[in-house]
């Protein structure tokens, strides 16, 4: 990896100031467990490596009023021994224990997972975020079977979030700062298709550290994460789905669906949401609404088995949050 | 006194062989006291790094070093692949550099400028008709009058199936520490052959073998990988000597190692099976072919069919393709997994054609191979342990509901004859004992058996044996490939230890008034035979030496295996999987596997070379493929995250059977490193099919694979 300048800061304040203008200049360092890898591979060669675990504010996961508050630098771990979680939010629960590695489930946190970066083998060999040559894409016309089938391009990585898709169903807000102040982004904001190599996969920006998460209070929804993994051990997901449904005794009030690994951010699945609203879900029910899911999907050259295991997914996250408690 | 019967005592006689030995250095090995050659560090040690090719096919037209010399920190730069070199394969090495620190030499390996001129390429050979001019057509093998064959059987059944290119994917890396200084060289490598490799490192850069000194206390995986010094040992040594003798420590990175320290040729046929109704195999008809790299290769025409060898009208083809590809070394069992899967899928695939139960199909059809009766009692273990009548269904009629079990045979055979080994033993006036070979323990529980035969034949315990292994100073012994390693080392400790003894008892007999063919060597004593109290302690007797220590030396000789050793095992695996037939995932349940291996040493480390034998299947069976890219020519997946290996929780239940009968244990020691990795890939995938009633033609068996062959089509 490129040498490079490292700083400690125990508060805030003073890790966004030291934080770049441009992406490049300055990467956040928390778990690592992605940063080290694309530092040693060359992917990213940051002047500068800002080390946040140190900031105590940046910590801890709170009961409030509004909702959960985790602290960006709440490790996998940590979450998954919140009782709140492991009760109230079992579609994020799920989405964490996804991640099969104890190293990284007790480095990697909160933060780090939704902003790390995309895992396209062309991306990690250097050929870029669009993973382009000569102008068309190594992905369409290459090796594809873990890649996109919804976004349409140019981008066709899936993210790589275990977390999003289940933020995202669940309404969680997330908290960014910088040293002219702070903002507040739904995390489905947060997640964006970028249309070039310049561009990033999400909102921050190069000033910004993603401080916190807030999710709303689960009082009267159903959550559920469903994920098709060909390994059991440590393995992305082939495809997954998080659930939330807003229930009205047993009938679905309001519902989210989407779909993670299948597109460049976390996939809302609308129609599958609108087709639920008013129903009660039923193993007949639950597969309408994994067909409609994946109605839109455009795979590519090896990926068409994914537009089934979305489907799937869809279905069974539906079937367990029926199951679950409201 | 003539000499001594080394022959190894009887079952029942047998006091430590036999027994359930846990390996000597487990220890050492979990807590980390036990040193890896990467895990070698030498005062004043440089780092040193390697510039990779990122063509699969490329002309070096000019290397420009300058800059990387120039940085801070850099003590020597060698140039690997100069002006005109033609690169055949990615990740090919260009130039290495020595630095004080593994940041500054993978730096100044950037720093290196390396004009290419860019050649076409071709990775793949999935797609025999793609291949082209790159096709090498091995030539016919014709047994009988296959096309009358043909016409007579009741039944023909066709398939094609595939196996692609696996890695060894060592989990400790290729490399070395190693110092030129004046006229020798000492060396740490990663090797399966540690009195061989220093000979190796010696001819490629022209210095006598005698001035190399070879260590290596353990090594992290080679699987066949890790036999001779290969161009980054060289490089390493080179790198040393310009940086003025100061050690250099060189191993590959993760990349590098998947693309360029060894691989498994993929292996691709068309099958056609005649038969008769009752399942009887009268026809062969194959037209295989595969890819070792840069040399075409796969699986040999005379490797098809496998075990049923004696199939009596065949005929068979195959065909290399070349591909710029890193290229092929022995990988566990070279080319039996993949021959073993061509065959036992399309026994399946007829059995299933003619509704039989495949356990009926392949006992019919044992006859074709060396040994039936073997083959025959242990299907009939397998199937027991499997619970087979319980558990088989015909083909796809596995019941309701989404998750589909089903079960599936595989077969293997291997040879495993000892290989050349000397062993010197020292038996020291205090009593301590040490038992020296050039050796290495490939985790294979080497060391282990050593002690135990030593300690069996002295009469000692297991912890009283010094095994001292991995140094050429050592007497000779050979590489660990072929799985001959067990034999080789049984046989050489057995005979140098028995002559040294026979020396103790010469010195000890006046003392106990016997003569020494009178004495035997029990329980820590030297006692008269069939008198025990008339004895002395070990170390009594010991003492009788005075000051000199008694060395003897024992050999094996393959050639003259006494009866000690042979060769030829079978082995039967029977895998029951699960598959979700909505999401195509597949999950294994269980592996059986029976294996006969001759005479066994220690139960325990035997099983657990079966043990990590079959979770190699596994992997091979549900995940592991080197996936190429045609557009860039490289290696996609050279990594541990998308070239994917089992975990504990994709194992599933794996039984163990060791076939150990009165008659097997006459044969004598046989390996058992190679054998058990070859039928589970069979018998997985033959399970799945078993379970989803349609065959999967290619392994790995991946979701997108699975749901490919349920809707009918090819993924």
């Amino acid at each position: 990896m490129q040498a490079f300048e490292y700083a400690s800061p125990t508060t805030l304040k003073e890790a966004l100031s030291l934080l770049g203008e441009r992406w490049g200049e300055v990467d956040v360092l928390a778990g690592g467990t992605d940063l080290l890898s694309l530092m040693k591979d060359y992917v990213h060669t940051p002047k500068r490596v800002v080390n946040i675990k140190g900031i105590a504010e940046l910590g801890g996961i709170r009961r409030t009023p509004a909702g959960l508050r985790i602290g960006a630098t709440v490790t996998l771990d940590e979450l998954l021994a919140s009782p709140v979680v492991r009760t109230e939010y079992p579609s994020l629960w799920t989405a964490a224990d996804g991640v099969r590695s104890p190293q990284i489930r007790n480095m990697g946190t909160v933060g780090g997972d939704l902003c790390q970066r995309p895992r396209c083998w062309y991306f990690r060999l250097g050929y870029g975020l669009l993973a382009q040559k000569d102008g068309t894409s190594l992905v369409v016309n290459g090796e594809n079977k873990y890649h996109a089938i919804f976004g349409g391009g140019p981008a066709y990585f899936v993210s790589a979030s275990s977390l999003g898709p289940a933020l995202v169903a669940l309404g969680a807000k997330v908290r960014l700062a910088s040293a002219s102040g702070a903002r507040e982004l739904s995390v489905e904001e947060f997640f964006v298709i970028p249309k070039s190599d310049a561009e990033r996969e999400i909102a921050l920006r190069p000033n910004e550290i993603l401080t916190e998460i807030l999710v709303p209070p689960a009082t009267g929804v159903r959550n559920a994460t469903y994920e098709v993994r060909h390994k059991e051990a440590l393995d992305w997901p082939l495809a997954t789905a998080s659930v939330t449904l807003r229930m009205k005794g047993a009938t679905v009030e309001s519902a989210r669906v989407v779909m993670g690994h299948v597109a460049p951010i976390p996939w809302v699945a609308r129609e599958a949401e609108r087709l639920l609203a008013g129903k009660t879900i039923t193993e007949e029910v639950a597969e309408q609404a994994g067909k409609a899911a994946v109605a839109g999907a455009r795979p590519l050259s090896q990926n068409g088995y994914k537009v089934r295991l979305a489907q799937v997914a869809v279905k069974r996250a539906l079937l367990a949050a029926a199951r679950g408690k409201a | 006194m003539s000499e001594p019967n080394y022959r190894w005592p009887a079952r029942d006689k047998r006091r430590v062989m036999g027994t359930r030995v846990n390996r000597i250095d487990g220890p050492a090995k979990v807590s980390g006291r036990g040193k890896y050659g990467s895990d070698i560090n030498q005062p004043g040690m440089l780092f040193a790094a390697l510039l990779t090719c990122p063509h699969a096919h490329a002309r070096v037209r000019s290397v420009d070093i300058k800059e990387a010399q120039a940085l801070k920190g850099v003590t020597a730069v060698e140039v690997m692949s100069g002006p005109g070199t033609v690169i055949q394969w990615a990740g090919t090495e260009v130039a290495a550099v020595a630095a004080l620190t593994e940041e500054i030499a993978r730096d100044a390996v950037r720093r290196i400028k390396v004009d290419y001129e860019v050649l076409s390429h071709a990775v793949k050979e999935e797609d025999l008709k793609a291949a082209g001019g790159r096709s090498k057509p091995a030539g016919e093998v014709l047994v009988g009058d296959p096309d009358d064959a043909f016409k007579k059987a009741d039944v023909i059944s066709e398939g094609e199936y595939g196996i692609p290119v696996l890695q060894h994917c060592c989990l400790e890396p290729h490399g070395q520490v190693v110092m030129w200084k004046g006229d020798t060289i000492e060396y740490w490598p990663s090797t399966q052959n540690v009195s061989g490799i220093g000979g190796d490192l010696a001819q490629s850069l022209s210095i006598p073998a005698a001035n190399v000194h070879v260590r290596q206390d353990h090594v992290g995986g080679g699987f066949g990988s890790k036999f001779s010094a290969d161009r980054w040992g060289v490089v390493a040594a080179k790198l040393s000597k310009a940086s003025g003798g100061r050690p250099v420590k060189l191993f590959l990175d993760r990349r590098t190692e998947l693309e360029i320290a060894g691989s498994r040729p993929s292996g691709f046929a068309r099958i056609r099976l005649g038969a008769r109704k009752d399942g009887t195999i009268i026809a062969w008809e194959s037209q295989s072919w595969g890819t070792s790299g840069p040399g075409g290769g796969g699986v040999a025409a005379t490797q098809l069919p496998y075990v049923f060898v004696n199939i009596p009208n065949k005929r068979v083809n195959h065909t290399g393709v070349i591909t710029h590809t890193g290229p092929a070394r022995a990988w566990r069992a070279p080319n039996h997994p993949q021959a073993s899967f061509l065959t036992c899928c399309a026994i399946e695939d007829l059995a299933a054609k003619l509704n039989l139960d495949p356990l009926e199909v392949f006992d019919r059809n044992f006859q074709y191979t060396a040994r039936p009766e073997v083959y025959r009692a242990q299907l009939r273990k397998a199937a027991e342990l499997s619970e087979w009548e319980k558990l088989w269904h015909p083909r796809g009629q596995a019941g309701p509901g989404p998750v589909k079990r089903g079960l599936g045979i595989g077969v293997a055979t291997w040879g495993g004859l000892g290989h050349a080994s000397d062993c010197r033993t020292t038996i020291h006036p205090d009593g301590s004992v040490e038992v020296e070979l050039g050796s290495q323990d490939l985790g294979t529980g080497t060391r282990t058996v050593i002690a135990m035969v030593a300690a069996e034949t002295l009469g000692l315990s297991v912890g009283q044996i010094q095994v001292k292994i991995g140094d050429n100073r050592y007497p000779p012994s050979g590489g660990s490939g072929g799985s001959t390693t067990v034999g080789g080392v049984a046989v050489s400790t057995r005979k140098s230890t028995m002559n040294a003894l026979q020396k103790l008892l010469e010195a000890v007999a006046p003392a106990l008034g016997v003569s020494a063919d009178q004495l035997e060597a029990v329980d820590g004593r030297i006692q008269v035979r069939g008198n025990p109290a008339k004895s002395l302690t070990w170390k009594a007797a010991c003492q009788k030496l005075g000051v000199k220590p008694i060395v003897e030396m024992g050999r094996n000789d393959p050639k003259n295996p006494m009866g000690m050793i042979s060769q030829g095992v079978g082995g039967i695996q029977i895998a029951d999987v699960s598959v979700d037939v909505e999401t195509g995932v597949v999950k294994l349940n269980r592996l059986v596997a029976v294996q006969d291996c001759g005479l066994i040493i220690n139960p325990k480390t035997a099983e657990s070379q079966v043990y990590g034998a079959c979770i190699m299947s596994i992997c091979g069976a549900l995940f592991e493929e080197r996936i190429m890219c045609q557009q860039t020519g490289r290696f996609l997946n050279a990594d541990m995250e998308f070239y994917k290996l089992a975990g504990i929780d994709d194992i599933g239940e794996i039984i163990v059977h060791l076939d150990i009968t009165p008659e097997h244990d006459a044969r004598g020691v046989i390996g058992l490193g190679e054998p058990p990795v070859v039928p589970g890939i069979a018998a997985i995938a033959n399970a799945v099919a078993n379970a989803i009633g349609v065959r999967v033609p290619r392994v790995p068996l991946t979701p997108d694979r699975v749901l490919a062959a349920l809707e009918g089509r090819r993924a």
